[in-house]
């Protein structure tokens, strides 16, 4: 099936092509990285996680989101939906590998990874997360490729599937729970300690994935032959609508108990994220980009008019995406840090290297998804002629 | 395969116990400290008390932070980013943050306190270490294995003290003079104060508390009600950083 990969127009083997070389850079600098330890970043001794840690922690919500077409489809009957399940998997299997991947530039001793395994450690969040994430790309790897088998042959896949891809379901909410967990077990940490943290992820989760998911969709829709049904593009815009419409109100509810109950050790990391905090104020404008982002986007979903014109979609979905990246891939980590348990207002900001780090690992999680999907719509059209 | 079986078992049965076994302890008041004279079957329990009072009539001095860094190769790495810390002094408003007072002399806010790990009973860094590198002894010190750490960094997400430091880059190159009978450490890795346990296996005192000429740090057995620390701290009135947390750290400071 993978010879399907491998026969492209121009354009394909362009952007092949383009991702290979952030993936290069990204691999210098990491090598670089190994050398000379994470000091290359711009971690320090009060903000401990940053960028890498918050891409996981995103990329799992996008991982966990596959299962808002799989759901559906599977558990509802929802023809509509049938073109999108494989997408939805292929896309949580690129994310879990770069979800991996993050894991793996963050640690400092990457040479010693099999302690996680040599040591398992039940009682830390991060063994359970290890647990969770593999099984769910497991999970993934074998219900993907078994229907893509039976689609290829024009069978209905087997029966022992079913209740595989059933568990694929409740599983999927459990990698993000479990990642929520890994913060908002933290006595030490006031922003994470919330036990809104976990509803908020899949929240999130559900509206950031699906918007990604869109976005791909009217892509293929442009540049191949590939259409997922005007039908299946507006369920999934409701799909959005309704969680991001959840996400926000969790994130209100968050703010009411910061500012209303007024204790310092919860307020004041609001108040570094929207106002700055000691002169730091290095969150502020993103924040209110992904403050106005995704309030626009949610006003834009609830009128029809807009929500059926798959360009303007497009620019919903991209500005959900992007406001819900700010959110937890920019802001969620480094605050819980600052300030610091001592009150110090530490200043974090990714260096270059570790941008170009985690661009080649975005690029490595891209190259994953345009290989399966030109696989899988390769296939369906030499099936239709 | 029927090993391996058992070690599954056991395995999934300490996950499910896991995350909630420490607490029954806390619940049914197991954790009580024994106020018998030191006996055989009761381990001890290390404690540090840290009397500010005296600490304070020396200011500047840095008798037991030298010692340590010199005992332990603690590198001396000018870039605050990436400092290493293993006792050190930070200013009392930033040390008992939870007990603000705007009309505390200003000169008692800023005067500088000892800080070093408080080998908490119920230490969050050890719950959330995902390889055992960070473990607490049976006599209640909270120990590093150099060599295990992975360096994921999340004891650093769970202290709730600051009190551990992270190899961002070699430390070699910033150590002075290396004592040769101590390890240095690799980049990629968290350390911290270990309560001097490679010295009080040759029945010697931590090195903060030989070294201080003020005789301001106490070191010793809270299990053993004859003990100095159990003295002190029965006659004086003593604090510890945010107990509220219910870490329970066994350093305490007489103010």
């Amino acid at each position: 099936m993978i010879e399907h990969a491998l026969k492209g127009t121009k354009s394909y083997w362009l952007w092949i092509l383009s991702l290979s070389i952030i993936i290069f850079v990204g691999l210098l600098f990491y090598l670089e990285q190994l050398d000379y330890g994470l000091g290359l970043t711009g971690l320090n001794r009060d903000v401990t996680w940053g960028f890498y840690i918050a891409q996981l922690t995103f990329l799992v919500g996008v991982a966990a989101s596959g299962v808002m077409v799989v759901l559906p489809y599977y558990l509802h009957n929802y023809k509509v939906f049938g073109k999108l399940t494989i997408l939805g998997e292929f896309l949580a299997i690129a994310s879990v590998a770069m979800c991996v991947l993050f894991v793996v530039v963050d640690v400092g001793q990457p040479y010693r990874m099999m302690n996680l395994f040599l040591y398992p450690s039940p009682e830390s969040l991060l063994f359970w997360d290890t647990v969770v994430l593999s099984g769910y790309l497991v999970l993934n790897v074998i219900i993907s490729r078994k229907v893509l088998d039976s689609e290829r042959k024009s069978i209905p896949p087997p029966n022992w599937l079913k209740p595989i891809i059933i568990i694929s379901i409740p599983w999927a909410i459990s990698i993000h729970t479990v990642t929520a967990f890994l913060y908002s077990g933290l006595a030490a940490r006031p922003f994470w300690m919330t036990a809104i943290l976990a509803p908020r992820f899949l929240a999130s989760a559900f509206a950031s994935g699906p918007a990604l998911l869109l976005v791909m969709c009217l892509v293929l829709k442009k540049i191949t032959k590939f259409d997922p049904g005007k039908e299946a593009v507006q369920k999934l815009a409701l799909i959005i609508t309704y969680a991001m419409a959840a996400n926000i109100f969790f994130i209100l509810m968050e703010l009411f108990t910061a500012f209303y109950s007024g204790i310092p050790e919860h307020l004041t990391h609001f108040q570094f994220l929207f106002v700055g905090l000691e002169g730091n104020t290095s969150l502020v404008p993103w924040m209110w980009i992904s403050v106005v982002l995704g309030i626009t986007a949610l006003t834009c979903l609830f009128v029809p008019k807009l929500k059926q014109n798959e360009n303007i979609l497009f620019g919903i979905c991209l500005a959900i995406f992007l406001s819900i990246w700010i959110d937890k891939g920019l802001g969620m980590v480094v605050t819980g840090f600052i300030p610091s348990p001592l009150g110090e207002v530490a200043s974090y900001w990714p260096t270059i290297p570790e941008l170009m780090i985690s661009l080649g690992i975005w690029a490595i999680g891209f190259f994953i998804i345009t290989v399966f999907y030109k696989v899988t719509l390769s296939l369906r059209r030499e099936l239709l002629t | 395969m029927n090993s391996s079986r058992r070690k599954f078992l056991k395995l999934a049965g300490m996950a499910a116990l896991g995350i909630t076994a420490g607490k029954y302890e806390k619940i049914f008041g197991l954790t009580g400290y024994s106020n018998t004279q030191h006996s055989q079957s009761v381990s001890k329990l290390r404690a540090m008390v840290i009397d500010i009072r005296k600490c304070l009539v020396e200011k500047g001095c840095t008798a037991c932070i030298s010692s340590c860094n010199k005992t332990h190769n603690v590198p001396n790495i000018d870039n605050t980013k990436h400092e290493i810390k293993w006792i050190w002094k930070e200013d009392y408003e930033n040390v008992f943050l939870e007990k603000e007072n705007h009309f505390l002399n200003e000169d008692f806010k800023h005067s500088e306190i000892l800080i070093l790990c408080n080998h908490c009973d119920n230490p969050p860094c050890v719950k959330v270490c995902p390889t055992k590198a960070t473990w607490k002894r049976e006599d209640g010190i909270v120990m590093m294995d150099w060599h295990r750490c992975i360096g994921c960094r999340y004891c650093m997400a769970a202290c709730p003290y600051g009190s551990r430091s992270f190899n961002w880059i070699s430390p070699r190159p910033f150590i002075e003079n290396i004592t040769k009978n101590f390890p240095t450490r690799t980049k990629g890795v968290v350390e911290k104060c270990t309560f001097c346990d490679e010295r009080l296996a040759r029945n010697q005192l931590p090195a903060c508390v030989e070294a201080c000429p003020q005789k301001c740090l106490l070191f010793g057995d809270l299990n053993d009600s004859k003990s100095e620390v159990r003295q002190v701290l029965a006659n004086n009135f003593s604090i510890r950083r945010k107990p509220s947390l219910g870490t329970n750290p066994k350093i305490y400071y007489i103010v």
